[in-house]
Parts: structure tokens; sequence; C-alpha cells
């Protein structure tokens, strides 16, 4: 690796190359109050630099195992780490076999669809699932929803998360007497952490401080942003500058996912694009920003009926599956409940 | 919270200064460039753009709520949450309570069908005081295209509510609640929507309507000199943002009214939809003439969206989109007292039918 690649000031980069230093391995060997001499810097940022430089590459040996460099895992370790984290269940059974078992964790999916296809109310659902307690299947986690459009109604996830405990306790045979206190759909509402943002300033900087937020939130399991594209689409002159921002961001988002092994869920937009001759409808943002996910939805109407769309996943092979939005939230198909109304 | 400057954040005297040699004044500046850009602008090491990046994120960043004490806080702010009852009874039902306060709900249709009708029985009733359902507060119309008739709302308020309109100088105090604006471009309604975000808390507006967003976007040919979708997209997306921020910021309900226009091509579908669905793309031609104006973009950005249509007939009003409520449709008849419903239950539509806009005229 060359000293051109380390992340350390221009003009600190000018001073080690014009005093001779050009690759790593010449800076090895060299002792900070030399190193002080040479470049005439104070004795803090030689030591500063060499800090940077040795961080770069290492070698660790541990338990056997040779990492070849730091931060590398093999893919038997990757493997039953991944079988041992838990799926969160998007409330249709349907929907969850399409995507393996439902959203992952320490991955980035990104849902797209038409205005009123039911983006917002699949977040929502989301953001009631992750909490189901771990003996009954869930994560029993907590969750982040990043508001960018206004359109989340704290209502909506009353009747959600009501339904949702309903549903479980159905589903396991307990008696509805039995609900502990911290079970009941306020609790649930409680564990939800809202942020509304109004600006890509803002989101920017959310993002930015997620990373000491879920330190002091451990047990926050997804973070949802609904939706990712609104302040993107309308406030940026300069698309370039715009690729580069959302580039970051993406990568910032995948670090997060990774370092807090929770699920990030983005939610886009829909716009028209003319290829081949015609208009067809694709997720906004660009091409840059569609490989920037690791799993991509796409919920999309068929005729009369909802209908997702597996378009991007790295193991599972692409699939369409019916699904409804009922009352009660997400659900399959082929389930009859009307909308309860709330008075 | 984008604007605010690097200057009072707190960071460590010489980092700031550095800032400011750079012209990096306020939040926004710094975080949209990216941080390997920074460190090569400002001359820093890694450490020490990170967490500059960090605490400027950290101050810039909105505080968080947890979705109980949103829920507690709607319920409390006033009866209904703040929302503004439509007195359709069906319709209110399916909103929660009436058509809620800060986001952006959306009235299209066909012209001649009611939507201007509608917005002024809404400004009626946002006048009127709380003991008969009203919201109490002034009104902002902003009226574009020359609709906004007094005439008409008196005569709405005598047929809806005689018994208010009966005692003497009731009617002007209603109507003295009612602000309309008439600005003549897109310019000018700008202007005019700044000068109303300082109002709004001072003087007790209690709803906003623009009648209508369409005719304010597209007529206007000194600003855009083609009208092609790339030169329309700018006002719009600016004009989106503001109004939404307004939305927030105020708290009130916004009720914006749209036009249609026809469909000259089939409607989009997926890459991956593929040719399957040849049978349905014949039948979607034949029947879905009209689609709401201003985009895909305006469509996603609106929160609710009621259709107001005519078929067999009969005039509908359809929720087309909300977070909240079923996809139901609610005939009306428009007559002297403005809109009155011709029942309270609705009828729940299935799949893109709620979204569809059918205008068959009536036979006299």
């Amino acid at each position: 690796m060359e000293i051109s690649c380390l992340p350390i000031s221009a003009s600190h980069r000018a001073k080690l190359l014009s005093a001779g230093y050009t690759t790593l391995s010449s800076l090895s060997s060299v002792s900070p109050p030399q190193l002080s001499r040479d470049l005439n810097v104070a004795l803090q940022e030689a030591v500063d630099i060499l800090k940077v430089s040795s961080e770069s590459c290492r070698v660790e040996v541990q338990d056997g195992a040779v990492e070849f460099c730091k931060g590398a895992q093999t893919a038997w370790d990757m493997l039953s780490e991944e079988q041992a984290l838990r799926h969160i269940s998007t409330g249709s059974g349907d929907l969850d076999s399409i995507l393996g078992g439902g959203i992952h964790c320490k991955e980035v999916t990104e849902i797209g669809g038409v205005p009123g296809i039911g983006k917002t109310q699949l977040g929502i659902q989301l953001a009631i699932n992750v909490q189901i307690p771990y003996d009954f299947g869930g994560l029993g986690g907590k969750a982040i929803y990043i508001d960018t459009e206004g359109s989340f109604m704290a209502e909506r996830a009353y009747q959600i998360a009501e339904a949702s405990i309903l549903d479980t306790f159905d589903n396991f045979g307990c008696q509805l007497k039995e609900i502990p206190e911290k079970l009941k759909a306020e609790s649930f509402l409680a564990n939800i952490f809202y942020f509304r943002i109004c600006s890509y300033t803002e989101q920017i900087a959310l993002i930015n401080y997620l990373d000491q937020f879920l330190v002091e939130h451990k047990d926050v399991k997804i973070v949802i942003i609904d939706s990712v594209t609104f302040h993107f689409r309308q406030d940026f002159d300069d698309l370039a500058l715009r690729t580069r921002v959302l580039g970051g961001m993406s990568q910032k988002l995948m670090n997060l996912a990774k370092k807090f092994s929770l699920s990030v869920v983005l939610m886009n937009q829909v716009t028209t694009k003319f290829t081949e001759g015609s208009f067809h409808l694709t997720l906004a943002l660009g091409d840059s920003w569609s490989h920037s996910c690791t799993n991509r939805v796409i919920l999309y109407w068929n005729g009369n009926d909802r209908y997702a769309y597996l378009d991007k996943s790295p193991y599972l092979r692409p699939a369409s599956v019916h699904f409804s939005v009922t009352g009660k939230g997400i659900r399959d198909a082929t389930s009859q409940c009307k909308r309860v109304r709330m008075m | 919270m984008a604007n605010k400057l690097i200057s009072q954040m707190g960071l460590p005297l010489p980092i700031a200064n550095v800032f400011a040699a750079r012209s990096i004044i306020t939040a926004k500046d710094a975080l949209s460039i990216p941080e390997s850009d920074l460190m090569a602008l400002l001359d820093l090491g890694r450490d020490q753009v990170a967490s500059a990046v960090a605490r400027i994120s950290e101050i810039t960043c909105p505080p968080y709520q947890t979705v109980l004490s949103l829920m507690e806080d709607r319920r409390t702010s006033g009866c209904h949450g703040g929302r503004l009852p439509t007195l359709l009874k069906g319709l209110d039902e399916a909103l929660g309570g009436g058509i809620p306060p800060g986001l952006l709900t959306e009235l299209v249709g066909p012209s001649g069908i009611g939507k201007t009708q509608f917005c002024l029985k809404l400004s009626l009733i946002a006048a009127l005081p709380t003991c008969y359902g009203g919201l109490n507060g002034r009104v902002i119309y902003i009226d574009t295209e020359s609709k906004f008739s007094s005439r008409r709302i008196i005569e709405i308020g005598e047929n809806s509510f005689p018994q208010i309109f009966q005692t003497e100088g009731m009617a002007q105090e209603m109507a003295g609640r009612i602000v309309v604006l008439r600005p003549a471009s897109l310019s000018e309604f700008t202007q005019s929507l700044e000068k109303i975000k300082l109002s709004l808390i001072q003087r007790e507006v209690n709803l906003l309507i623009i009648d209508s967003m369409a005719g304010l976007i597209s007529g206007n040919p000194r600003e855009n000199e083609s009208c092609t979708r790339g030169s329309r997209q700018q006002p719009l997306g600016w004009t989106l943002s503001f109004l939404k921020s307004v939305a927030e910021f105020s708290r009130i309900p916004i009720v914006v009214t749209n036009q249609v226009r026809g469909q000259s091509t089939e409607a989009f579908h997926y890459p991956f939809e593929g040719l399957g669905g040849n049978d349905n793309v014949t039948s979607e031609r034949l029947e879905s003439h009209l689609v709401a104006a201003l985009g895909i973009q305006w469509a996603h950005a609106v929160t609710i969206r009621l259709v107001l249509e005519a078929h067999s007939g009969q005039r509908y009003i359809k929720v087309a989109k909300s977070p909240y409520s079923p996809p139901l449709a609610f005939p009306f008849i428009v007559d002297s007292s403005g809109i009155v419903p011709l029942s309270d239950d609705g009828i729940e539509l299935t799949g893109q039918e709620i979204s569809t806009i059918r205008f068959q005229v009536q036979p006299i």
C-alpha cells in the first residue's frame, strides 16, 4: 500500500513524500522523534501518522486461524452467525417465505412501489413485529422509525400493534387474560423511536448520529427510513454530488447494519424511465443507488391485487407473491378480515 | 435545523476556524460534502474530520419521540385531535375523525365535480365555533383560478347551519374569518406562502386551502420555457417541500385541489412484469382515461388523496390513498347546502379501482 492511500491530511502526505517516505515499509522502522525531525512537525503529529500507517495493515494470529487482514472472517463463521440470527416477520406468511423467513438482520433491504401500495403500512408492521418477544418467535427488539414524508400515523400503529399481539397469542394458544403488562399495545408503541426529518441535511445528520444513538440503545433491531428518496428528489440540483452523498449514506447504513446486527429497511419511490423504446417504472434515485442495497422488494398492482416481487437477493431466487393490507396490517391474501374502525 | 451555524456548535476552536476559512458556515454546507472530500478540503486528519462531523450531526439531528408520546400528544391537542370534520359522517369515520392536521390532503377530480364546493364547505366548518363542531379559527383560502364565491359561501352557511346564520352579525363574522388570496403567478404564490408562514402562529389560522395546485404549476408560460417534464419538476419540487414543512411546522390541516388530465399511453409497468398482462393492458386503455395531474412525484408526496368522480349517474368521493383508512367510496350530491352525502356507509372497493377517475356526464 502506498502513502498516497493513507487517510491523513494532505499537508502531512506532501511532507512525507518530500522527506523520502514513499512506501509503508519505510515507515515501519522509524521512531516518532526521528519522524518528527524529518518532517518538521510536532511529536504528537508524528505519533498519529505512525499509528494510522500501522493500522492499515496488520497480521494477526488468532486461535490457529490466520487472518490475512484485520476484520476478515471465514465463510463458515459467517454461515453459523447467519443461522443463529432470526428474521423479522412481515405479517404475511407468503411474503415471509419468498424472503427466506422474513427481513434479515445485518442486511439492508429496499422496498419500493407506487404511491398507495402499502410501503408505509409494511414499515409500521415491521416496526411492530420486531418487538414480538423471543419466546414467541420474534426478536424482542426495539425499532427506529425515520419519517421523511410525514405519513406515519400513531393511531394506525396502535391498531396494528393490537392485532399483532392478538394474532401472536392465537398462534401460541394462550388465553387473553394472560397477557402481561409489557405486551400491551402501549408498550409496543413506547419501544418505537420516531424521528421526523424535514430536509436532506437532517437526514444525513441523523444517519451519522445513529452510530452514537445505537450504542446507547443496544436493543434496537430495525431501522426503517420512510422514505429515503423524498428529500433527495427535490432539493438537489447537482446530480453528481447527490450520487456521492447517497453513496456515503448507503455505506454508513450498511456499516450500521453489520456493526449492531440489526436490519435496515429503506422505502423508495417510483419514477418512469425510458428504455428500449418505451416507458417503464423503476425505483427512484438512479442506477448507482440501485447497487447499494443487499435486497430489493418491489410492491406492485396486478389487476386489483397487491403483489410483492423479490427483485434482488444474494441467495434467494426472484419470486412474486400476493399479499393484502387489512385493518390488522399486512396479511396473507387469503385472510378475510375486514378493517376494524376505530371509534 | 439545517441552517445551524457551525461557529455555535462548540467545536474545538482551531477546527471551527478551518471550517470558516473554507466558507463552510452552516450544517448543510458541512454535511453535503462526503468525508473524504472534507479531509482534502480542510487539510485535516481522518479522526479530526470524523469527530467534527459527528459533533455537527449530533446537534443538527432532530430530537426523537416514542410513538406512544406521539399518540398522546395528538389525543390531547383539541377535540378530534386537531382534525377538521367534513360533516360527511362516513368519510369522517373512515379518516378517524376528519381531515388530519400536519399533512397534505389532496382533492382530485374532473372539473365541475365539486372540488371547490367541498373546499368552500370546509372553510365554513373551520370558521364555525367549536360548539357547532367547527375549529373556531381563521381560514386562509388561496384561490388561483378565481373560483371563490362569497355569495355561495353565505348560501351554504344559511342552508347548512341555519341556527347560526339567522343570528345577527354571525354571517359577517364567519365570512370575516376566511381570508382569500389570489396570486396570479407561481412567484406571487411562493411569496404569499412565505408571508403566511410567519402569521400562522400569531393569528390562530386553523386551515389552509389551495385551490388549485395544478393551475399554478402548469399554467406558467414564462417560467417554463419548454413544458417538458424536467423543467416542471423544479418549481413543483420546491413548492412541495415548502408546503410539507409548513404543514409540519404549523400542525394545521392543508387541503390542496388538483386537476385531471387524459392519459395518452397505457399504464406503466415494471420490466419484470413482462408481456403476461396483455389483456389487462387493453382493458385499461379503454377505461382509465383520466389521471391526476402533476405526476407521480406529487402522488408520492401527498399523504391523503380523495378522488371525486362520477359514473353510473352518481358522484362519489373515494379515499384513494390514506395510511389509516380502508378504500371506501361514498356517494354524494351537490345542492344548496354544499356537498351532501347520500349514505353514511361507504362502498368498499378493492384494488386499483379506488384510484381510477371516471367522468360520465349525467343526462339532464
